[in-house]
């Protein structure tokens, strides 16, 4: 019941969506219903196309595009970037860029429908704005390091491989955890 | 097994990518609607109050995959065809060590930045703008630890294999991981958060208590064998072998064997003392009771890989096909008439007429040879000038549905 009823809230569609018009922001899902949500997406990606979920990849591709346009022989010359841009290889013609632009179409849909599309700055009370911005670079810069090192990040490794048990997946998945719980401390005050 | 479907063939190539679009948008209203767009309460999963990352991922891991067991196990989905991301153990710790960091530094992980950054908040802009910073850092510096990064590569390895238990009891045993996970996060939220767990949803026994039935009924009825395999595909596939569609002629193999566009694997399934007796240029040696362990690689040779199997008359062969068929590899043919037939054809009179064994038994070499010289006779490699030779012409490349490369792109 308790289920429906959620549904029900989140597909409903509000009245008012200007931008700078006050609307009331509609409360998150349940987490376990946005994880059954979520699983529902996953395998029908994997039972429909034999393929997970990505997002760094389509980055990644998106990334390498820009760079052939640029300096297409440093591409050419590169052996990590050959793979997917030497000659005439196009980098957008895989399905994880697609994916990718979904994720943006469908996160930007859900939240202005939901009125919780709002231009502003999320974080910890103690820290400022410029600081934050600052940090989410930092962070991004390591994100999308360590997300090639491991060859996808949390859509592409850890949800999906470890749906269908890879052995690696699973490792990684409990690598992000500590890398974060360790450090988690020595940063509290950037959130709390 | 219809399923993984191939959209390429049925929507064209560039079409074929709305499906993966649609999946995309699919995917990121569940990240917003589960509250995946503000840093605040994913990185609050690192302080214990709020344990929203750990229940949504966890969630979707052990639904997808009760799911994906469950049409596996009932020969809809074909799990040979699903990608599992190839395991290089040390660069993913590694590389998961490193986006730790970055999660708890920067807020996110490079899916929830996009949707952060699609729903207007400008930290989740600058996360991704870094994300790409770091993607192209990694492009400019992989090459100076090119070792490092293709280390520890066990290929797809799944927890079955690696804990020598079947896969219905792994499916089940994460799922029970997964609810001692659940159980824990909110006794963290009561502690840390001050939730009040009496006000959580009751619906969430009703879906746990699912969720394990689930994973029990897909243990029972198990994932099927190569033998249930070929059941489910026998009858479309039966008729290409009493049709002989598959069997294919001498005369194409001698064109293959010369085609550069082709990757044709010559795969001679008889034992090892026959192959060094004589066999073709280039042929591999696998006997057909080795076969089933070589077909997670046969599976992911290119997708001009032609593979020819070759017995000394049509019998194993004929077995080795089925049980490659059933296992999902593309593109597999037999040789017609085996290695008999081959020496029938391209063999000079002499060696013919001095070397036949009068009534060989089925499936044994029809001829004696004095010396194991492998490939070293004119027939290994015969010239295709000599023998024009006239056939049907039987091997079409057929493009390989399934997954292709996980997020790794």
């Amino acid at each position: 019941m308790a289920v429906q009823g959620s549904i029900k809230k989140w597909v409903r569609v509000p009245a008012h969506t200007a931008i700078g018009v006050k609307r009331q922001a509609r409360a998150y899902v349940n987490p376990y219903l946005g994880g059954i949500l979520l699983g529902v997406v996953l395998f029908s990606s994997f039972f429909l196309t034999g393929n997970g979920l990505g997002a760094s990849g389509g980055m990644n591709r998106i990334l390498v595009w820009g760079q052939d346009q640029l300096v297409p022989d440093h591409v050419d010359r590169t052996a990590y970037l050959l793979e997917m841009a030497g000659g005439d290889t196009n980098p957008m013609d895989s399905w994880v860029v697609f994916v990718m632009l979904g994720v943006i179409v469908g996160g930007f849909a859900s939240g202005w429908l939901n009125g919780r599309f709002k231009i502003e700055t999320n974080r910890g009370p103690h820290i400022s704005v410029k600081t934050r911005w600052m940090l989410a670079f930092i962070g991004g810069a390591f994100m999308g390091y360590g997300a090639r090192m491991a060859r996808g990040c949390t859509s592409g490794q850890a949800l999906s491989g470890g749906a269908v048990l890879s052995v690696g997946s699973w490792a990684f998945m409990f690598a992000v955890f500590a890398g974060g719980y360790a450090l988690a401390y020595f940063v509290r005050r950037l959130w709390r | 097994m219809p399923f993984p479907l191939n959209f390429e063939d049925l929507l064209g190539h560039w079409e074929s990518y709305l499906v993966s679009l649609a999946i995309g948008i699919a995917f990121g209203v569940v990240l917003e609607i589960a509250g995946f767009g503000d840093s605040r309460r994913l990185a609050a999963q690192f302080y214990l109050g709020d344990m929203t990352v750990l229940k949504v991922m966890f969630t979707g891991i052990v639904v997808a995959m009760v799911m994906v067991f469950a049409a596996s196990a009932v020969n809809l989905l074909d799990f040979n065809l699903v990608w599992v991301n190839p395991t290089y153990l040390w660069p993913g710790i590694v590389g998961g060590l490193i986006m730790g960091v970055g999660f708890i530094i920067g807020g996110f992980c490079p899916g929830t930045s996009l949707v952060s950054a699609a729903t207007g908040r400008l930290d989740g802009l600058f996360f991704a703008v870094g994300a790409f910073f770091g993607i192209f850092l990694f492009g400019e510096t992989v090459g100076s630890f090119e070792d490092f990064w293709y280390s520890s590569y066990e290929g797809r390895y799944i927890i079955p294999e690696f804990l020598n238990i079947s896969t219905g009891a792994t499916v089940v045993i994460l799922v029970l991981f997964a609810l001692a996970a659940f159980a824990f996060a909110e006794q963290m939220e009561r502690i840390f958060g001050g939730a009040d767990l009496k006000k959580a949803p009751k619906w969430r026994y009703g879906a746990a208590g699912t969720l394990l039935a689930g994973a029990v009924i897909v243990m029972f009825i198990g994932q099927p064998d190569t033998e249930d395999r070929w059941n489910t595909i026998k009858e479309d596939k039966a008729p290409a072998l009493a049709n002989r569609d598959v069997q294919i002629q001498a005369g194409e193999v001698l064109a293959l064997m010369r085609d550069d566009r082709i990757n044709l694997i010559l795969l001679d399934v008889r034992d090892e003392a026959d192959f060094n007796l004589f066999h073709l240029l280039d042929a591999v040696n696998i006997p057909a009771e080795e076969i089933p362990d070589h077909l997670k690689e046969f599976r992911a040779k290119s997708a001009n890989t032609v593979f020819m199997v070759i017995g000394n008359d049509e019998k194993a062969a004929t077995e080795v096909w089925k049980t490659m068929v059933s296992e999902s590899v593309p593109n597999v043919y037999l040789l017609e008439g085996g290695i008999n037939n081959w020496i029938t054809t391209f063999a000079d009179e002499e060696f013919k007429t001095t070397s036949l064994i009068e009534n060989h038994a089925n499936d044994t070499l029809a001829y004696t040879f004095t010396s194991a010289l492998g490939s070293r006779y004119a027939m290994a490699n015969p010239n295709p000038d000599v023998f024009q030779l006239e056939y049907i012409s039987k091997v079409k490349l057929q493009a390989a549905r399934g997954g292709k490369s996980g997020g790794c792109g």
